[in-house]
């Protein structure tokens, strides 16, 4: 039963790996852009969030009703504004672009809020835990957040294959040249695109700080856990990033078991060695 | 009237210069080719006027206003549309969705997926397939049933006998008729020189990224063509 | 009639090859005519430089965009407090041992980064440098997470006295830091050089005329961490203190050393000594201002990758055509060939 519960613990865990990792995904499956500051835009949408709630009193789950609007507008305008411009240069300038943003989020949060760490408040939630067959006991947040990372999945799977927007996003994905000769405007879609993908971020930044404690230097860890659960997935599955996530989040659960000291260890030499033996991730669709 | 003109159109990938100074003239309503060998600039041409290829903004005037530097995406809106050299149909897409992004353009007009599925009726069977695994000629069809659902004053065809077997391109040409009965002008770019001027009223020759000639093609002397696409 | 000769020099290089004599004597001899601070700042330009030198290799020339060499700064400080503490080693072995160790690693690490391609290889050797960092501090032989320092008895390995030791690293900072300088611009001039820049140029088309690019980039690869792992035992052997975090650190190691050679100029070898200059003095003059700095230079890093990718002195040459380290190669015409 030990391992039936690391499984079902390390599933669990995977469901805000998914949620950090559905943003990246997208931008690398629509942009081929692999957004460096993507960890950091997700404790940003912590920070916001935690303005929000101290100004309002609104509990973080509500504040997301004005989270989530601003941080589409951020991705919107970073795409168009900047990140729009480097498409076209090569591997280096969208590479050293995000760095930079990354670097300029980091230092503002730092010069903003201090380096003290912080915490969202979720009240009950937290800690409350209900008991599923075969005897173990699993917290109701986790399973709140795999429930939301599972919808948000299900969300854009619907968005990529049943709305006109999606198809458009395919598309471009598929081939941006010919997508524009059909009159699509790749520089807006490519914009709606971040902003899509932020609101994920968004919403994986408010869960995430809820449970964890944050700081304006949590970003990179986000984005390597993010980047794994890509990796393992596999480019260019919207569901095996889930699957990576799981994967990821079972890997850190068996190392936490050996010792808790060895969790995130667990995970990243999990990464290396899927890396090593099947490169291309658990279920990769072609193309690049 | 006159529907597209270049004036003194040139373009360049990078340094290289591909067309010098080509001056084209198109009716409303007209049928043209333009023929020539491998690398005399036709595509180039076509992806100048299409917006795939930044010039002076009064290079290219289509319907009195000049499009030479507007992006390829707003002149679709205009009401250009290509048939690009390849088919390039997008392969995550099945074959109704490719259709389908063709009215990206939110242009108003004949064509609905209704009557490119009568235009095409084989697509219509296959319409749930992914558009990459059809055949040479069905592909070509799908592609130009995608040009079509912008609903084009001007459809721009690249290449549209490239890899095909001569009854698939007989068929692919038949259609042509129905689409130009429409009112829809239409620029054929070919290799296939007797396709495309059976196909027009008129015809222009580059060769080198330059005009070589231009006629109506009615009884125009063949050897002259010849000898115009050769540059000799 | 005289053949064509293939040139190395331009006038330009000539004139520093003649002032980096007078100049070099002033570095060497700043110990004598100025004071400690002084000395401390110098060192660490010298360390920085040869840092930025390492990564433009690997990123401009070779095209391995890494954001892990934060790695082999780390491992080559453990591995230099590790064999002086634990093993006895005499400091000057064990900081050559670093490096070669730090090369030697190299080797497993690139079997699984080089299955990655572009941002991918980025993300990927940063996760292999959180490995690192991680496995560091939970190895108690390496101190886990308080990390190590070096006992005065190792200092006093170097000179007994505090000032001679301060002279001593600060001429061993200067020395390495030409030599890596010599490394990176030797490989250059020579035929690997000459693939490097075919590769950077045209992977597809090199491979095609026979250029071995795996082989170029993963000898490549290992001497800079190699040589990146010396200068990481250098470091902390003036800092005298070595964690985990600050061994492996991304933002002292990478960002900074990143945007050096961005601002000055990727791909070029007097990029990275720009770039380090206008670091430090931005630094220094923003001092005060907490880590405004940091935001200036991403900002400006930004800014130089939209309007101006080749940097600072990518600019100057497009301008000028001048090149002070040469390594680039020119036809001379015989004056009867020459177009008129």
């Amino acid at each position: 039963m030990e391992w039936l519960n690391i499984l079902v613990q390390g599933s669990l865990l995977g469901g805000i790996y998914a949620l950090f990792a559905i943003g990246l995904s997208m931008s690398f499956g629509i942009m081929r852009l692999v957004n460096i500051a993507h960890g950091d835009l997700i404790v940003l949408s912590a920070y916001v969030a935690l303005v929000v709630t101290d100004s309002t009193g609104l509990d973080p789950f509500s504040s997301l009703i004005v989270v989530v609007p601003i941080m589409f507008a951020l991705g919107y305008v970073i795409q168009r504004g900047l990140l729009n411009l480097t498409l076209s240069g090569g591997l280096l300038p969208p590479l050293l672009v995000t760095f930079g943003i990354s670097v300029i989020i980091q230092n503002a949060l730092l010069a903003i809020f201090g380096a003290y760490t912080q915490r969202l408040k979720g009240g009950a939630i937290e800690t409350a835990s209900v008991h599923i067959p075969g005897g173990i006991s699993v917290g109701v947040y986790p399973l709140l957040v795999f429930a939301v990372a599972v919808l948000s999945i299900g969300t854009l799977q619907i968005l990529f294959y049943r709305t006109r927007l999606g198809r458009a996003f395919r598309a471009v994905s598929d081939d941006a040249d010919t997508a524009e000769l059909m009159g699509i405007d790749n520089r807006n879609l490519y914009a709606l695109a971040l902003g899509i993908a932020m609101i994920f971020t968004a919403i994986a930044g408010v869960l995430f700080a809820i449970r964890t404690i944050f700081d304006p230097a949590a970003g990179p860890i986000r984005l390597i856990l993010a980047f794994e659960a890509v990796i393992i997935g596999g480019l260019g599955s919207i569901w095996g990033t889930l699957v990576g996530g799981m994967v990821l989040g079972i890997a850190q659960a068996v190392g936490s078991k050996l010792d808790p000291t060895w969790q995130i260890l667990a995970g990243h030499v999990a990464f290396l060695f899927i890396l090593i033996v099947r490169p291309n991730g658990l279920f990769p669709r072609t193309r690049d | 009237m006159t529907l597209l003109q270049t004036t003194n159109l040139s373009a360049f990938y990078g340094d290289f210069q591909a067309l010098f100074d080509v001056n084209v003239n198109i009716t409303e309503g007209e049928t043209v080719a333009i023929i020539g060998a491998n690398g005399a600039g036709k595509t180039t041409f076509l992806r100048a006027v299409a917006g795939a290829l930044d010039t002076l903004p009064d290079s290219v005037v289509f319907d009195g206003r000049p499009i030479g530097n507007r992006t390829a995406h707003e002149i679709v809106r205009l009401g250009i549309a290509m048939v690009p050299e390849g088919r390039r149909l997008f392969p995550s897409l099945s074959v109704e969705e490719n259709l389908q992004l063709g009215t990206h353009s939110e242009r108003r007009g004949p064509w609905t997926l209704k009557r490119v599925y009568e235009l095409f009726p084989r697509l219509y069977d296959l319409r749930r397939l992914p558009a990459t695994s059809l055949s040479g000629g069905q592909q070509q069809m799908a592609a130009v049933g995608r040009g079509l659902m912008s609903n084009p004053r001007l459809l721009l065809c690249d290449e549209l006998s490239l890899g095909l077997a001569p009854v698939v391109i007989r068929d692919i040409y038949d259609c042509l008729g129905r689409i130009t009965a429409e009112g829809t002008t239409v620029v054929l770019v070919e290799q296939d020189i007797n396709r495309a001027l059976d196909a027009s009223g008129r015809f222009y020759c580059f060769q080198e990224g330059r005009l070589a000639l231009t006629a109506p093609t009615k009884g125009f002397d063949r050897a002259a063509i010849i000898a115009a696409y050769f540059g000799l | 009639m005289e053949a064509e000769r293939v040139e190395r020099g331009t006038r330009a290089s000539r004139v520093v090859a003649y002032s980096a004599v007078p100049l070099l004597a002033a570095l060497v001899s700043l110990p004598w005519w100025s004071d400690a601070g002084t000395m401390r700042l110098v060192a660490e330009m010298a360390y920085y430089v040869a840092l930025a030198q390492l990564w433009n290799l690997l990123a401009g020339y070779a095209g391995l965009v890494s954001v892990g060499q934060q790695a082999y700064v780390g491992l080559g400080a453990y591995a230099l407090f590790y064999l002086t503490g634990a093993q006895n080693m005499h400091v000057y072995s064990a900081l050559l041992i670093a490096g070669l160790f730090s090369g030697l690693i190299a080797i497993p690490v690139s079997f699984a980064v080089f299955r990655l391609r572009g941002a991918y290889f980025a993300v990927g050797t940063w996760v292999v440098s959180e490995i690192f960092a991680l496995s560091a501090s939970l190895i108690n032989v390496l101190g886990g997470g308080s990390g190590l320092s070096l006992t005065p008895d190792i200092m006093r390995e170097i000179a007994i006295d505090r000032s001679d030791r301060d002279l001593i690293l600060y001429l061993l900072s200067l020395a390495i830091s030409v030599g890596v300088f010599a490394v990176v611009y030797l490989l250059l001039r020579s035929r690997q050089g000459l693939a490097l820049t075919a590769i950077r140029d045209s992977e597809a088309a090199s491979a095609s005329l026979g250029v071995n690019t795996f082989r170029t980039k993963f000898i490549i690869y290992l001497v800079t961490a190699a040589c990146t792992g010396l200068v990481g035992g250098l470091i902390f052997l003036q800092k005298l203190r070595l964690s985990p975090e600050a061994g492996f650190s991304v933002n002292d190691w990478t960002v900074v050393v990143i945007f050096m050679v961005v601002i000055g100029g990727i791909g070029t070898l007097e990029g990275p000594l720009i770039g380090m200059l206008v670091y430090i003095l931005l630094r220094e003059l923003l001092a005060d201002y907490g880590t405004i700095y940091l935001i200036l230079m991403g900002a400006l890093a930004i800014a130089i990758m939209l309007k101006a990718p080749s940097g600072i002195w990518g600019w100057v040459t497009q301008r000028y055509d001048v090149q002070l380290f040469p390594v680039g190669r020119r036809l001379a015409l015989a004056p009867a060939e020459k177009p008129q």
